[in-house]
């Protein structure tokens, strides 16, 4: 289950303080919001924004989420709008594409996304390619969300990225947050957008605590999916990352700022479509490119991004091989110090940098 | 024989001395878990009986016509004909309203057609015109009108599709229904029977059909079913099993199980006994696994349209005049369209790339190359 971690990216300790729904207009800007209650709020917020928005999956009534992302929503809106399902993939995903289908705006939460092998074929055949096949005709505005990616000790079957996998397909949108920020904005976006997202959170994120400004707290806050974002300046190397690895990048940074290395991180935020431009402009600027993520290697994100960018203007510019810091290519072990292994770590990633930039 | 009532008839009548409507027995429908099922008798306008008429010929035809164009190859890719099945379609939507939803699986063109395509856009779409009733992008299987969600290719896909759309139904306070249908050899699927449950533990009001064609692709019911009693595969949900060849038999049961929708007690499945002449698509000549005279007793004993001919002269409903002329005119309609169908333009390979989303600027797409650039319209 979801451990709770209490360390910050930006170095400072902080408490995770649950976020009450209403404060007022002149409360302090910022706010400590956990990833967990940026979803929740984000979902909160769209159900009572757009009466077609409603949620399904299983135990994400009454038993207030698998994860507790959907804490308190049952009780708010009622059996209508938060619909437990049986433990039936393929048919509910079916269904909530076929509610979307007839005008609904539906959000199918898969309990990780390990799951949704059992209804993928609803998810690329019945929604992604629709619009097209109809020639504009069928619109499917729906949201799949949940945990992907590994988490702590649940092994094989339970830890596989599907990044590189719903990333292949045209006709989805495929998002990654990182922090609050991204998982308050991006849910909303994807609520909001016409066309099916797939929405890619991770576990070991929940209880990762970010400040918010008001701004972000604000109720039509979105962010454009589409857009990368530069979370640190650096002018040597560029790491490109998404989700929980974004913070390893920054970790990295950190260390390598003392030895002066400067790090330019890109936080991808969506998988698709890709942000080629602002990694494009990164890498002209650095030189060079290190890709990070939690999946494995062959055929995934990062390999894309080394493929884009040898195909386009930033290629001369680089000064050295792009590579990438991928998961191990074996399915994930058990044992801590094995699962430990499996996945990139922060040492991994200055060692890349370094042997990129030759130190 | 039934061609007695024909040599009878005076050439030329006026309509005032057909009959306006007759009541006809229909088969008895077998139940599960039903007190009660549809009525023993329907009871046929004439102008229903006209419609009806009109519809399915222009099905048959057009199919006809599809299976010709595909062996000149202007038709290509898949082509699942719908000849023998046409009382089902019409059955159907003579059960409920185009304020319904329907959704299929592959073998749509006759669905399109009740749902409200033209045989004009549909001749176009199987040809990959631009005219097409989905702009030549998706072909014979991908084809949408409004609550018509398709023609969808993978097999069972369409059923929680259906009852998803009837979810919607109850959710925004419609008294509308979803009729989902699916194949012998769909029936078998996992997925439909996740579908049951979810529509009986929500009361969804979902129709669920199972055409019973005898076959999945070269596959008899026997060989693929361990048990062949489809309308009772629901289990829990009650069944009707009805005689697919008789449009009456289909409308009075639709008719039947819709009120049952309407009255909010939940799902229902009907399952309805027919026959294709062709094979499972125009690959499959369709005599490997099953035999010609099997073929050619359903055609001369039980074809919809002759059914609903005979009804219609022995009953004074028509003339045999009056039909002919809408034979003519239904071969009329479809030559026009294949010619149309023949002629219109391909899509522009502007339009490549476009409908990949919805309400979005346009944005660049990947070519085959690097360099090659192209743009995406929504």
């Amino acid at each position: 289950m979801a451990s709770l971690r209490s360390f910050l990216r930006s170095g400072k300790n902080a408490v995770s303080v649950v976020l009450r729904r209403e404060f007022s207009e002149t409360s302090p800007a910022a706010v400590q919001v956990n990833v967990r209650d940026a979803l929740n709020q984000a979902m909160d917020e769209e159900l009572e924004r757009d009466e077609r928005v409603f949620l399904l999956g299983e135990e994400v009534a009454q038993y207030d989420g698998a994860y507790k992302v959907s804490r308190g929503l049952w009780k708010k809106y009622g059996d209508k709008r938060i619909i437990d399902t049986p433990i039936t993939e393929m048919g509910f995903a079916g269904i909530a594409v076929g509610a979307a289908f007839a005008g609904l705006r539906p959000i199918c939460e898969f309990m990780t996304w390990n799951f949704s092998m059992q209804a993928i074929d609803q998810v690329i055949n019945s929604a992604a390619k629709t619009y097209y096949m109809s020639a504009g005709f069928q619109t499917v505005p729906i949201v799949f969300r949940g945990p992907n990616g590994s988490s702590a000790g649940v092994a094989a079957q339970h830890s596989q990225c599907f990044a590189a996998w719903y990333g292949h397909c045209p006709g989805l949108k495929v998002v990654s947050p990182w922090n609050s920020e991204d998982a308050r904005g991006l849910l909303k976006a994807a609520i909001r957008d016409d066309n099916p997202v797939v929405f890619l959170e991770n576990e070991m994120m929940y209880g990762v605590p970010f400040e918010l400004s008001e701004e972000m707290m604000h109720k039509d806050f979105v962010i454009p999916i589409g857009k990368a974002k530069v979370e640190r300046q650096g002018t040597h190397i560029t790491l490109v990352s998404h989700s929980r690895c974004v913070g390893f990048c920054l970790d990295a940074a950190a260390v390598l700022a003392k030895e002066g290395v400067e790090c330019e991180v890109v936080n991808l935020r969506t998988i698709r479509p890709l942000d080629v431009d602002t990694i494009e402009a990164s890498v002209m600027k650095t030189g060079n490119l290190v890709t990070v993520e939690g999946g494995w290697p062959q055929y995934g994100v990062g390999a894309e991004i080394c493929a884009r960018i040898m195909e386009g203007p930033a290629f001369n510019y680089l000064d050295a091989p792009a590579v990438r810091v991928t998961g191990v290519d074996i399915p994930m072990p058990y044992a801590k110090i094995l699962e430990d292994h499996s996945v990139p770590q922060i040492k991994d990633i200055i060692f890349s940098v370094k042997k990129v930039l030759n130190m | 024989c039934r061609h007695e009532a024909a040599s009878v008839v005076v050439s030329s009548r006026s309509y005032a001395d057909f009959t306006p409507e007759a009541t006809f027995d229909i088969k008895k429908v077998d139940l599960h878990r039903l007190e009660e099922g549809p009525p023993l008798t329907s009871t046929l306008t004439r102008e229903d009986g006209l419609k009806y008429y009109r519809t399915m010929q222009t099905i048959r035809r057009m199919e006809l016509k599809a299976d010709q164009l595909y062996k000149q190859k202007i038709i290509r890719g898949f082509c699942h004909l719908y000849d023998g099945q046409e009382a089902c379609a019409v059955g159907i939507e003579g059960g409920i309203t185009l304020s319904d939803h329907l959704i299929t699986a592959y073998r749509a063109h006759g669905y399109t057609l009740t749902r409200g395509g033209t045989v004009r856009e549909i001749m176009a779409e199987l040809t990959g015109r631009r005219e097409g009733i989905a702009k030549g992008k998706g072909g014979s299987m991908h084809m949408y009108t409004k609550n018509f969600y398709g023609g969808n290719g993978i097999v069972g896909a369409q059923v929680p599709l259906g009852a998803g759309v009837a979810l919607a139904c109850k959710y925004l306070g419609t008294d509308q229904l979803c009729v989902s249908l699916y194949g012998d050899g769909a029936a078998n699927q996992g997925q439909i029977f996740e579908t049951y449950n979810m529509a009986s533990l929500w009361k969804l009001p979902i129709i669920f059909i199972c055409e019973n064609n005898q076959y999945g692709m070269g596959t008899s019911v026997e060989r693929a079913s361990a048990s062949t009693e489809y309308y009772k595969r629901g289990d829990f949900i009650p069944g009707l099993r009805v005689d697919g060849m008789d449009v009456l038999c289909v409308r009075e049961a639709t008719k039947f199980a819709a009120d049952h929708c309407r009255s909010g007690k939940g799902p229902i499945l009907m399952e309805l006994q027919t026959y294709r002449y062709h094979g499972h698509s125009m690959s499959d000549p369709g005599v490997s696994y099953r035999t010609r005279e099997e073929i050619q007793e359903v055609r001369s004993k039980s074809d919809p349209i002759s059914m609903l001919k005979d009804r219609m002269l022995s009953n004074n409903m028509a003339s045999v005049e009056e039909l002919k002329e809408i034979d003519i005119e239904v071969r009329k309609e479809i030559e026009d369209a294949a010619q149309f169908a023949t002629t219109d333009p391909e899509p522009p390979l502007d339009d490549l790339c476009s409908h990949i989303y919805a309400n979005e600027k346009s944005f660049e797409v990947r070519g085959a190359t690097p360099w090659t650039k192209l743009t995406s319209h929504s």
